[in-house]
């Protein structure tokens, strides 16, 4: 929220000062430009995945008839987006968590790859454990007891309390 | 009297026990997770969506409700005591709010924002309850070219209600409703969009999408900066308002909970809306405007009924049309979807104890939250001490858990991730997600409709404006397009989302 409030208060105080001296010269707003790009290259995308699929009339459409039309108009609005860039300025688009994505993100994926073959309890304490080094604050010994107790209680409620179907080791664990 | 029996049926539906297990269930969690800074309603209802799937339809309706209610007023205690909004619908609550806090009132301004939602959420329920059956009789009249035009309305009010660029919030849309195309073609058989992985021939997972989107793109941001928080008081004290303060909230309740109803019928988000009108309404009112920005009880009052009001009647079209009125919404339709209950007019015909036992049970929601938050209060404050890098891990791993238990489809857990680093790139490009999440939902529904519309009219595309009712809906949605795009109200607009603040 904090994020778009600034954004605005931003754009607002660009339009003032572009209606003051009128562009200099021809600069780009790098998110919006890169915003446009991609949406733009993404409706290409589907566009050129739908010319793969049998369009049919507009009396009997085929598979590919509305997802064509909704590529050409993602593909027009990114287009826009592009065009717009050049026009309003906003902030710079912040600190990127690079740390984050980088073990937040292949949490899901680890505990998709094992479940089956390490089972349930082994796949929820690694993948609480690769979530918690995506903070510089969380020390080795506390993520290692967190994930624990994590994989403790998870097991207690889904498996013995929901009587959810997972298997609780897997082959791979089982001697 | 009709209203009476069907009321007597849902409360029938709703008391039984385990659905009022369920419910406090719901209100508890949703309250747990909702009280979490920085996690909003959204984000917990698609956290805790997966554990409603192994119950009855009804009674996992009922508990999706209860943690939607329970979300909301987490949200509005995070915005009192740290000034952290968790929805933007409690944002207007936190500029009073936390200001009441300091003063030393934040138990009066948690009872006064728990006592207007409740007063606001019992009148709404009635509405609800009195509404949508006639608005259910004219639904069942609706053709395919209906129904087309009726999503184009929500969408259009979707991106009218979104934050930032205009243009931005289309886009979302268009791409929300090609995600939501991806998978088999229902009249061919073919499989679209696939890349040839045959786990996604069923469509891409909706609570994948929503998880990714909003829970783990909400994590990413919060891991970008990470401070400490300070939660402002040790303990909280003097939950009973005085007489004099009952004297002051009572108008701006009744004034809220008007506004709330009518707007949060709107598609698109009606209750943030809701929320900042009932706020400048009472500030105008007011014979005290200096009050207000400095803790004054009318700008908890008011806000949080209208809120909480809109929260109920959004309700309206989901039950009768089948159309979201919000992402919240669009959540329900998902979870409706998987138990095999089609949204729409006809559950009300087909399944009245499952319609009016969810209608029932947002007024026990209700009553439950005041009951139990009021005493609670201390275990949320203390929930709140809790440092982030030991919560977002068990977040994680419960998102993961619950995503697999929806199909038992790894290829599910993949797409999570893939749609967590597009939500959080999208936070990052300033785009919003809500409308990409309505767009997924009625991808298909739109589609379905245009087609059908299409044949029944021998490929005629006047159809759409040859049938009056659909007329009159692409009108609505043409002129809503048009004014946000009007000079003078784009202005507005902006001014709005500032003031928010």
């Amino acid at each position: 929220m904090r994020g778009h409030r600034q954004d605005i208060r931003t754009l607002a105080a660009a339009f003032e000062r572009q209606n003051g001296d009128k562009m200099k010269a021809i600069s780009f707003d790098a998110t919006n430009a890169l915003c446009g790009s991609i949406l733009t290259a993404v409706g290409l995308f589907f566009a050129w995945q739908s010319f793969g699929l049998e369009l049919g009339t507009a009396f009997r459409m085929g598979p590919g008839y509305f997802p064509l039309l909704l590529s050409v108009v993602l593909t027009v609005l990114g287009v826009i987006i592009l065009v717009q860039s050049a026009r309003v300025h906003h902030e710079p688009m912040g600190p990127i968590a690079i740390r984050g994505m980088l073990f937040i993100l292949p949490a899901p994926i680890f505990f998709g790859l094992t479940v089956r073959g390490l089972g349930f309890v082994p796949a929820v304490f690694f993948t609480a454990l690769i979530a918690c080094f995506a903070s510089h604050r969380m020390k080795p010994l506390w993520a290692v007891a967190v994930s624990l107790g994590l994989a403790i209680f998870s097991v207690a409620v889904f498996s013995y309390g929901l009587n959810l179907p997972f298997e609780r080791f897997g082959p791979w664990v089982r001697f | 009297m009709d209203l009476f029996s069907n009321l007597a049926l849902g409360f029938a539906t709703a008391g039984s026990p385990a659905n009022l297990l369920f419910c406090l269930i719901g209100v508890l969690l949703g309250t747990l997770i909702g009280v979490l800074p920085g996690i909003g309603a959204t984000a917990t209802i698609a956290m805790l969506l997966p554990i409603t799937f192994q119950l009855e339809p009804v009674s996992s309706l009922i508990m999706l409700a209860g943690i939607y209610y329970g979300a909301q007023y987490g949200g509005s205690t995070t915005a009192i005591l740290i000034n952290m909004p968790g929805e933007s619908s409690s944002a207007v609550t936190a500029i009073d709010g936390y200001q009441m806090a300091r003063n030393g009132r934040a138990g009066t301004a948690l009872a006064v924002a728990a006592l207007g939602s409740f007063f606001a959420g019992t009148v709404s329920t009635f509405l609800v309850a009195l509404f949508a059956p006639p608005l259910t009789a004219i639904a069942l009249e609706f053709g395919a070219a209906e129904y087309f035009s009726l999503m184009i309305v929500g969408l259009v009010s979707s991106v009218a209600l979104a934050h930032g660029s205009v243009v931005k919030a289309l886009a979302m849309v268009a791409l929300g409703l090609l995600l939501g195309l991806v998978g088999t073609d229902i009249y061919t058989g073919t499989p679209r969009f696939t890349l040839g992985i045959r786990e996604y021939s069923d469509g891409l997972n909706f609570v994948a999408l929503a998880v990714g989107v909003f829970g783990i793109a909400e994590i990413l941001r919060n891991l970008e900066s990470e401070k400490t928080r300070e939660v402002l008081m040790a303990r909280v004290s003097e939950l009973l308002p005085t007489k004099e303060d009952f004297k002051r909230m009572f108008a701006p309740v009744v004034r809220g909970t008007i506004i709330g109803s009518a707007l949060g019928v709107l598609p698109g988000g009606g209750a943030i809306l809701a929320a900042f009108a009932s706020y400048t309404v009472e500030k105008r009112l007011s014979d005290r405007p200096e009050e207000f920005g400095r803790g004054a009880i009318a700008g908890v009052a008011g806000p949080e009924s209208a809120n909480n009001a809109g929260a109920q009647t959004s309700f309206i079209p989901l039950l009768t049309l089948g159309i979201p009125a919000n992402p919240v919404m669009a959540l329900m339709i998902g979870a409706m979807i998987i138990q095999g209950i089609v949204p729409g007019p006809n559950v009300a015909v087909e399944q009245p104890a499952l319609f009016w036992g969810i209608i029932a049970s947002m007024w026990i929601g209700n009553l439950m939250l005041v009951v139990l938050n009021l005493p609670l209060i201390g275990l949320w404050v203390k929930l709140l001490k809790i440092p982030y890098f030991v919560l977002f891990p068990i977040i994680m791993a419960f998102c993961s858990i619950g995503v697999y238990s929806v199909n038992s489809n790894v290829y599910d857990l993949y797409a999570v991730a893939f749609f967590g680093l597009i939500g959080y790139l999208l936070l990052k490009l300033r785009c919003e997600p809500a409308p990409l999440l309505l767009g997924f939902v009625l991808g298909p529904l739109l589609e379905e409709n245009l087609r059908r519309a299409m044949i029944l009219s021998r490929g005629d595309p006047t159809t759409f404006f040859t049938r009056p009712i659909s007329a009159v809906l692409l009108l609505i949605a043409a002129i809503v397009l048009v004014v946000v795009f009007l000079p003078s109200v784009k202005a507005k607009r902006e001014q709005v989302f500032v003031e928010e603040d």
